[in-house]
């Protein structure tokens, strides 16, 4: 039963990213990338490690949706309504993929994997989490940080108004001089 | 406490027999239908009619109606996508009651019972865009975007809120949460997350203060290109996600299926009528917000409340040791 479960979700995840490239239109296609990772989703709770799982689905769905905005709001055409290819500079593309595809089956292939074992473990996820970052704790918490203050940075550089132009060059208003009236501590 | 009789040790939910596949979305549509009569009633008090048994019909004669009311269309709609998320606001609320346990029965006692109620619950952000996006028409791709921008807004604090009630039970099994509240419900030591968590209801459901994404300042926004069935079931499916909403709160903030004398069906069954009464009610009292300011509110002050908030039961639960 897991085996036919598997090959399904595998065919239909595989069959979406497929679509990903022949569709023409932004929004489809986002949505095939979403389906593409809900059936990995799936896969990952087959797995046991249903965490995991529902995690992916819940990201990817928030992360799907926050995309289309950003894609079709970038795209050449207004609000993305004409069809369009998503497929560019095809031949480095596929030589590009090919190479990456070669390289991970052959990693597949390569790497000595453990016997499974006789016994599903009690927590997989957990055992999961330990054999990937259980020696490198403190560079992942150390990369989390240095990730959040990059996006702050980034926004600070990049914010149009900062609180200069809010609150005067000596922060000397008490109420901000905003375009917008209304919301937090403005009339 | 009485109910607990039958409660042995931790496990206060079983698996439910695989007919509640069945019983688990006909109790949500059966409240469903509840609230939106008590709405009904409400809406005919506000406009200073007197009570009749025809005001309370009305929400389902205009579904009787829009059964054989003839779909929208509109030019190059993108019908696929429209269906799609028409179908999933509906869907998602549906899915998301499999772990929200009925006194000690629960359709699928899933480990990370918490997490799969966030995710399906996000799967509307997906579902509404694509409603907003599908007629290919002004008002409902506004809505949509509404959406959006409301959920990036409401999301973060929802989800902080789940992560409080999470860490004081230690789990995110949504039984164990119940279990952890024999001594004392969390809603009297986490009341800051149950707002919060409300807030989060009414705006996933996208109504009351949160009907932005379907103002009647952009005609209806994404319900404005819809009609007939397709209207019916997004119709629905906002008043499901309304009742989802409410029937996780009892588990995860007001004791779940405990209380004394009734069994623990009934318990579960009036806290979830309660919460939904005060959702319903709280609907018709508040005005619209829009997503800008509702955004500003949630990232300067509700953030760091509920991160507070969440803070309480880390130390109580470090305390404990």
């Amino acid at each position: 039963m897991d085996v036919v479960v598997f090959w399904v979700l595998a065919l239909l995840a595989v069959a979406s990213g497929i679509l990903v490239f022949r569709l023409s239109s932004m929004a489809r296609v986002t949505y095939a990338l979403l389906g593409s990772f809900l059936f990995i989703g799936g896969e990952l709770i087959l797995l046991g490690l249903n965490y995991l799982g529902v995690v992916v689905i819940l990201m990817m769905v928030m992360e799907m949706v926050i995309m289309a905005v950003f894609m079709i709001a970038y795209m050449m055409n207004p609000a993305g309504l004409m069809p369009m290819s998503m497929v560019h500079n095809r031949r480095g593309a596929l030589a590009i993929s090919g190479v990456v595809f070669a390289a991970l089956a052959a990693g597949i292939a390569a790497v000595p994997l453990p016997a499974p074992a006789a016994t599903r473990p009690p927590d997989p996820t957990l055992q999961l989490g330990e054999s990937l970052m259980g020696g490198q704790m403190l560079t992942m918490m150390t990369l989390g940080f240095a990730l959040l203050a990059t996006m702050v940075a980034a926004t600070v550089l990049s914010t149009g108004r900062g609180r200069y132009d809010r609150f005067g060059d000596d922060l000397e208003r008490r109420i901000p001089n905003d375009p917008v009236p209304g919301g937090v501590g403005r009339r | 406490m009485n109910s607990s009789r039958n409660l042995s040790g931790r496990q206060v939910v079983n698996p439910a027999p695989l007919w509640s596949v069945l019983l688990a979305p006909a109790a949500l549509a059966g409240l469903a239908v509840a609230a939106v009569t008590g709405d009904a009633l409400l809406a005919g008090r506000a406009a200073g009619r007197r009570f009749a048994v025809g005001m309370a019909v009305t929400p389902l004669a205009e579904a009787a109606r829009l059964l054989v009311a003839p779909p929208r269309t509109t030019v190059a709609p993108d019908r696929l996508l429209l269906r799609l998320g028409v179908a999933g606001v509906a869907v998602a609320a549906v899915l998301a009651v499999a772990v929200v346990p009925l006194g000690d029965r629960v359709v699928v006692d899933l480990d990370v019972g918490v997490v799969w109620f966030n995710a399906m619950e996000v799967v509307t952000w997906a579902a509404v865009w694509l409603v907003g996006w599908g007629p290919n028409a002004l008002f409902p791709l506004v809505g949509g975007y509404r959406f959006v921008a409301q959920g990036l807004a409401y999301q973060l604090p929802f989800m902080l809120a789940l992560i409080t009630a999470a860490t004081g039970a230690q789990s995110l099994r949504v039984a164990d949460i119940v279990a952890a509240q024999r001594q004392l419900w969390f809603v009297v030591w986490m009341p800051v997350a149950f707002l919060v968590y409300l807030a989060g209801v009414l705006a996933f459901s996208f109504l009351g203060p949160f009907d932005y994404p379907a103002g009647r300042d952009i005609a209806g926004g994404v319900l404005a290109e819809t009609g007939g069935v397709d209207r019916l079931m997004l119709l629905a499916g906002r008043w499901l996600l309304l009742t989802a909403g409410a029937a996780m709160a009892v588990p995860l903030f007001l004791g779940g299926g405990l209380g004394p004398l009734l069994p623990a069906w009934v318990w579960s069954l009036v806290k979830t009528v309660a919460v939904l009464a005060v959702l319903v009610y709280l609907r018709r009292r508040l005005p619209t917000i829009r997503a800008d300011r509702y955004v500003e509110l949630a990232w300067v002050v509700l953030i760091p409340v509920a991160v507070a908030q969440a803070l309480v039961p880390a130390l109580v639960v470090l305390g404990r040791g």
